[in-house]
């Protein structure tokens, strides 16, 4: 097997950690998330929910808890979606030519952009992650070490799977894209319908059914599923609905990710190997 | 097999219905430092781009150091080393990073990879930038690096597309340095530029494309010869007599009297035509008071193939048909 692309994530990390403050703001966003929407919102949504009778014998877990996978899912979606842009300057920049006229297959280029957006994305989750825990998020609760460790792994790797995807996605769309600002554009008319037709915030019962057929074609709410699953666990009473996840639900919401990410994939080789850049 | 290293056959690219390259034919030996010069639109960098695998090869062949471009692209890729027209470094990563990366990309081996990047380095003396980020380099110094990258490889050709443009008259001659170096060493170089003088000075072989072809081809003396437009200022000690004999002869285009002197236009070569007419002269008993000979530039070359002068751009096709004498 060709390792051609590991060249590709190290160039891309060389420059993620060489500029620090890109590095801290893009650990310190999300926990800012957590913090200013988490609090206010927390206490709101705790003083009606707080109203509601609780089922006989499930687990009711504060908002922020519920909050806190939903900020995992929404700052991986956001990092990913942004991820292919350093295609795009290097497109802009004329240092794409170089790659290009390399022997390095194009395919290598998507696997190396898309790893090193996973790396972020996974470093971004673990901080979230830790300072959740201190500010009062209540993950992996009577987990024991062991099932920490498990849950975590999981986690990440329903993270990473994700993340693939939109990086992909992101690829493709910055390499057909010609300024900064029109990627922008593009991104957040996908950001916006993929935010909030998700069970991120709120639950999606109550919601009308196109929203509610959109949340269950939206890869944003496998995350969901899955980083509760592993974090909250498989039956928990959250904001006046009850969640349970079957081990089922949770192989099927990994597949659907994967075959999102395999779809991608197609998508961003296709538009890579069209593509001239002079 | 034949010795050269790029072989260009019928080749055509089309934008659309614009067809910017028409069945353009040329031969590169292996070895020679190679110009490929034409006014801006007239289709170079299309073919550059081609050559270079970036552009898909629409109709004709190409091969390069003996691999076909529409069946061996990867090794012809493998072959080449390339020195674009803008800078395309990052301005984030260091020289040495540069240097890494780029043999990465090529799947050098480490041990082989490092100990080129030294040799790289000092060839082109930036020993004491290897941890400086590339954005913090002089213009010449950024050159050099792009010029280490391309050679890192160990290319059979090096693309040199505009290599001294921008660059100050020191830093481009020490450039010279570099590349004549690199050429002794038997890297065949394929360059364009804009300056007419660096190409008449280091090329071996020049071919000039407008309009999509290749209109005329030859070494830099042959082209300026070809020219026939060599003029010679004289001072006689009987100009009048001088002229009536000088009129005469076939080699001279025309000759006319200025206030001092005369002006003769030969069509012949006037290193050697020169000494004869002057020795004519002599045996009629005429001195010589004074002798001027300018040779036609590259410059008057490129104007009088594609009727514009090379920075002038695309604009205005023949309107300015100049010739500009000595340099």
């Amino acid at each position: 097997m060709s390792l051609e692309f590991v060249t590709i994530y190290w160039r891309d990390m060389l420059r993620f950690f060489r500029f620090r403050a890109l590095l801290v703001s893009s650990l310190v966003q999300p926990a800012l998330w957590l913090v200013l929407y988490g609090a206010a919102m927390s206490s709101n949504f705790s003083r009606f929910s707080s109203a509601l009778p609780l089922p006989q014998g499930s687990v009711s877990v504060t908002y922020l808890t519920f909050l806190g996978a939903g900020v995992i899912a929404l700052t991986t979606l956001f990092t990913s979606l942004f991820g292919g842009i350093s295609i795009l300057f290097d497109k802009n920049w004329g240092l794409l030519r170089e790659v290009f006229a390399s022997p390095i297959p194009r395919t290598h280029i998507i696997v190396g952009i898309g790893l090193s957006g996973v790396t972020k994305s996974i470093l971004q989750v673990l901080v979230i992650m830790g300072f959740g825990l201190l500010i009062g998020v209540k993950f992996f609760q009577g987990f024991t070490a062991l099932h920490i460790i498990y849950s975590i792994a999981g986690i990440l790797l329903f993270v990473g799977i994700f993340s693939l995807g939109f990086l992909f996605l992101s690829s493709a769309i910055s390499m057909t894209m010609e300024t900064p600002e029109g990627l922008q554009g593009v991104i957040t008319l996908l950001t916006l319908p993929l935010f909030f037709a998700s069970n991120a915030l709120y639950p999606i019962d109550a919601f009308p059914p196109i929203m509610r057929l959109l949340s269950t074609l939206n890869p944003l709410t496998y995350l969901i599923n899955g980083v509760r699953y592993f974090a909250i666990g498989s039956s928990f009473y959250a904001m006046g609905s009850l969640y349970v996840y079957t081990k089922g639900d949770i192989i099927f919401s990994l597949l659907y990710l994967a075959a999102f990410a395999a779809l991608m994939f197609l998508v961003a080789r296709r538009i890579f190997d069209k593509a001239i850049v002079t | 097999m034949s010795d050269n290293i790029i072989e260009v056959n019928n080749l055509e690219h089309s934008y659309g219905d614009f067809k910017a390259v028409n069945d353009v034919c040329f031969f590169v030996k292996e070895g020679e430092i190679f110009s490929f010069l034409g006014p801006n639109g007239a289709g170079k960098s299309t073919v550059i781009n081609i050559l270079i695998t970036l552009l898909p090869l629409q109709k004709g062949s190409v091969r390069i150091a003996g691999y076909d471009l529409a069946t061996q692209p990867e090794e012809i890729r493998r072959s080449i080393g390339i020195v674009f027209q803008d800078e395309t470094l990052d301005r984030d990563l260091t020289v040495w990073e540069t240097l890494e990366f780029h043999g990465r990309l090529y799947s050098l081996p480490k041990d082989e990879r490092r100990q080129r990047i030294e040799e790289m380095i000092q060839l082109v003396e930036l020993e004491d930038k290897r941890d400086v980020r590339t954005r913090n380099l002089s213009g010449g110094m950024k050159r050099r690096l792009e010029i280490a990258r391309g050679l890192i490889t160990r290319p059979k050709v090096l693309f040199l597309d505009e290599p001294t443009i921008g660059l100050d008259t020191q830093t481009r001659r020490r450039l010279w340095e570099y590349i004549k170096k690199v050429n002794e060493s038997g890297t065949t170089i394929f360059l364009t530029t804009h300056y007419m003088d660096e190409a008449d000075l280091v090329s071996n072989w020049i071919d000039i494309i407008d309009h999509g072809k290749i209109i005329v081809s030859g070494t830099p003396t042959k082209l300026k010869n070809d020219l026939g437009q060599d003029m010679i200022y004289l001072e006689t000690s009987d100009n009048e007599a001088a002229l009536r004999m000088l009129q005469s002869l076939k080699v001279v285009k025309a000759a006319k009297a200025t206030t001092k002197g005369l002006t003769i236009t030969i069509t012949a070569d006037g290193t050697h035509c020169l000494p004869i007419l002057i020795g004519k002269l002599k045996s009629m008993g005429i001195d010589i008071k004074g002798v001027n000979l300018k040779e036609p530039s590259l410059d008057d070359v490129f104007v009088h193939y594609t009727g514009r002068d090379i920075r002038e751009g695309g604009a205005e096709k023949f309107s300015k048909v100049v010739i500009r004498r000595g340099r």
